[in-house]
C-alpha cells in the first residue's frame, strides 16, 4: 500500500518531536520562574518518578486527539442524540445548546451549553464528550474543565467574548481544539496550546465549499513552506507571528504537527470522504446529521465513509445508506452577508 | 515478520516508527500492512489492534465483516498486540467504570474483563514510570489516555504490570495487551516484546 510509505515519512518521530519542542520551551520558562520572572505561555514541565502520576501533561493533551483520528465527532443537543451518535459509531460528541444551523437562524448571543445537559450526556455515553466555549472566554473553559469534558472547542460558532485574544490553553489540564482557515491561524492556535486544529469551514450551512477552501489553503501553504530556504521560513515565521521552531517542524513533516480535523458544512458521506482525501484526519459533523431526516443511517454512513475514504466501493456503499432527499437543505455561502460569516471570528 | 495493523480508526500509523525501528534493531526482515479487509489477514503473521474508540472500531469491524475472520486469526495462535481500545476489543467482557454495562461488539478472545475509563475522564489522563515484568532496561514511561484496566477471569492470564493493584498490562498465550500507549513514546521495547513473541512461537 503506497499510503504506508506516505505516512511513514510523516511519522518518523512526529508526535514526540512536537511534545519535545514544547517541553524545550517550558525548560526556558522554568528557568525564568526560578528567577521570579513568571512566564506562563508554555506548558508546565512534568517530572516523572516511579509511583507518581502526572495528569494533564502536554503528552496526554496532545495524545488524546490521536485516538480520534479517522473518526467522526458529532454535534448533539441532548442525551437521545448522543446515544444515536454513540450507537452509530461516533468517536466523540460535541454538546451544544443549539445546532449551528439554529444558532445562525436565531441570532442573539450564542454561549456555552448548559452544564446540566453536558453532565447528563457524560453520564449516559462512554465515548468522549466535547463542548464549545466562546473565543477568549477563560471562565466558560474553566467551568467545562471542572465539569470534566474531555476536550474544549474554543469556537467561532459561539459569539466571541474577546475580539482579539484567545484563551491561554497551556493553563488547562483539558485539551483544546481550535478552528483555523489558514496556516497562520493554525500555528498561532497551536502556540497558544491547542492540541488539535479543525478547519473552520462555514458552520451550519450544510455547504462543504468553505471547508474545502480552508483545507486547500493550509495544504498549499505547507507545501510551499516545505520547499523554502531557511531565510524564507524565518520571514514566514515572523509574518505569521509564531516561533520558527514550530514552522520548521511543520515544514519537515509536511502537515500540521497536531491532529487536523475538517469541519463546517459536512452533510453527506461523500462530503466526509472528500475532506479526508484533502488530508483531514477526521471530521466534525454539526448540523448535517441531526438537521437531516435520516440521522441514524446518515451518522453510520458518515462513520463508514470517514474510515474507508480511500476505497470508492465503501464510499459508494456509505452514500447508498442515505438518500439525498433527506439531506439538510443548506445555505448558499454567497447569500450570506459578511457579518453573518462565522469563520472570520478569532483569527 | 509480517505485521498487520488494524486500520479502521485511531492511532494506526503511529506504530510505523516503532515497528521499523524494532525490525532493524532485532535484525529481522519485516513488513507492515494496514488491515481493512479479511483478505489482508492471509498476508500477515501478527496483528496490532490500535488505540482509538473501541465502540467505533468494533462497529466498523462488524460492518466490514472483519469480526469473525479476525477472531479466527487470533485463536489460530497468531501474535496479537492490543493497545487501550484494542485491548478492550480483545476482552471477553467490557464494562464502563461510570456508565456500567455497555453493548458493544467484542472479539471475545482473551480471558479478561476490561473496565473502560477506569481512571476517569481526559483531565485525569496521566503519565507515569511503570515497572514491567520481563522488560529489561529500567522502568517504562507509560502514557494513559482515558485508559481501561483489566481483571483476569482465568489463571491463564499472566500479569505483566500493575498500577495501584490494577492490571494494566497482561499476556495470555499469543495475546499481549496494554492499557497505555507505547506508540506515543520513543521507547520501542514493547513492540520488540511483541515481535519476539512471534519469533519464539515459531
Amino acid at each position: 500500500m503506497d499510503m504506508i510509505n506516505y505516512y511513514l515519512s510523516m511519522h518518523e518521530v512526529a508526535f514526540e518531536e512536537l511534545v519535545d519542542y514544547f517541553y524545550r520551551l517550558s525548560e526556558i520558562a522554568d528557568r525564568l520562574r526560578d528567577e521570579d520572572r513568571l512566564f506562563e505561555y508554555t506548558p508546565p514541565m512534568p517530572r516523572l518518578t516511579r509511583g507518581k502520576y502526572v495528569a494533564g501533561t502536554t503528552t496526554v493533551k496532545h495524545g488524546f486527539p490521536i485516538f480520534q483520528k479517522y473518526g467522526v465527532c458529532m454535534d448533539v443537543t441532548n442525551v437521545e442524540q448522543a446515544q444515536v451518535a454513540e450507537e452509530a459509531g461516533a468517536v466523540s460528541v460535541m454538546v451544544l445548546d443549539k445546532l449551528p444551523y439554529d444558532v445562525r437562524r436565531s441570532g442573539g448571543v450564542a454561549r456555552m451549553a448548559d452544564p446540566k445537559v453536558i453532565e447528563e450526556v457524560m453520564s449516559h455515553i462512554t465515548i468522549p464528550v466535547m463542548a464549545k466555549v466562546r473565543i477568549g472566554h477563560y471562565m466558560e473553559a474553566k467551568i467545562l474543565e471542572e465539569l470534566g469534558v474531555d476536550m474544549i472547542d474554543e469556537s467561532e460558532v459561539l459569539t466571541p467574548a474577546d475580539d482579539t485574544r484567545h484563551i491561554n490553553k497551556w493553563l488547562f489540564k483539558v485539551p483544546f481544539v481550535n478552528g483555523a482557515r489558514d496556516l497562520g491561524e493554525a500555528l498561532r492556535r497551536i502556540t497558544e496550546g491547542a492540541s488539535m486544529i479543525r478547519t473552520k469551514g462555514e458552520a451550519g450551512t450544510g455547504n462543504v465549499s468553505e471547508a474545502v477552501k480552508h483545507m486547500r489553503i493550509i495544504r498549499s501553504e505547507i507545501n510551499r513552506l516545505s520547499k523554502m530556504d531557511m531565510e524564507d521560513r524565518m520571514k514566514m515565521a515572523r509574518e505569521l507571528g509564531v516561533d520558527i521552531g514550530l514552522v520548521d517542524i511543520t515544514a519537515k513533516i509536511r502537515r500540521l504537527p497536531v491532529v487536523n480535523f475538517a469541519a463546517g458544512g459536512i452533510a453527506t458521506p461523500a462530503d466526509a470522504a472528500l475532506m479526508m482525501w484533502l488530508g483531514a484526519d477526521g471530521v466534525f459533523v454539526g448540523s448535517g446529521i441531526f438537521k437531516s431526516k435520516d440521522p441514524m443511517q446518515r451518522a453510520q454512513a458518515i462513520v463508514l465513509a470517514t474510515s474507508m475514504w480511500y476505497d470508492p466501493d465503501k464510499v459508494l456503499e456509505a452514500q447508498k445508506m442515505i438518500s439525498e432527499s433527506k439531506s439538510m437543505v443548506g445555505i448558499d455561502i454567497r447569500q450570506l452577508k459578511p457579518e453573518e460569516l462565522m469563520q472570520t471570528r478569532g483569527i | 515478520m509480517r505485521v498487520g495493523i488494524l486500520g479502521l480508526q485511531g492511532g494506526i500509523y503511529e506504530h510505523l516508527y516503532h515497528l521499523k525501528k524494532s525490525f532493524t534493531e532485532l535484525g529481522i526482515e519485516g513488513e507492515i500492512k494496514v488491515v481493512t479487509d479479511k483478505g489482508d489477514l492471509n498476508d500477515i503473521d501478527g496483528i496490532i489492534i490500535p488505540g482509538g474508540e473501541s465502540t467505533t472500531i468494533g462497529r466498523l469491524m462488524n460492518r466490514l465483516g472483519l469480526t469473525e475472520p479476525l477472531r479466527r486469526f487470533i485463536t489460530d495462535g497468531n501474535t496479537t498486540l492490543g493497545i487501550c481500545a484494542g485491548a478492550i476489543l480483545l476482552a471477553k467482557e467490557a464494562v464502563d467504570a461510570k456508565v456500567g454495562s455497555v453493548q458493544q461488539p467484542l472479539l471475545n478472545v482473551m480471558n479478561i474483563r476490561a473496565i473502560r475509563n477506569y481512571f476517569g475522564r481526559q483531565k485525569n489522563s496521566f503519565e507515569t514510570l511503570l515497572e514491567i515484568k520481563g522488560l529489561e532496561g529500567g522502568p517504562y514511561k507509560a502514557i494513559f489516555i482515558r485508559a481501561p484496566v483489566f481483571q483476569p477471569i482465568s489463571n491463564k492470564v499472566e500479569e505483566l504490570a500493575k498500577l495501584d493493584g490494577k492490571l494494566v498490562m497482561a499476556r495470555e498465550e499469543n495475546i499481549l495487551v496494554t492499557s497505555f500507549h507505547p506508540e506515543l513514546t520513543r521507547d520501542n521495547r514493547i513492540h520488540k516484546m511483541f515481535i519476539n513473541m512471534h519469533i519464539n512461537e515459531k
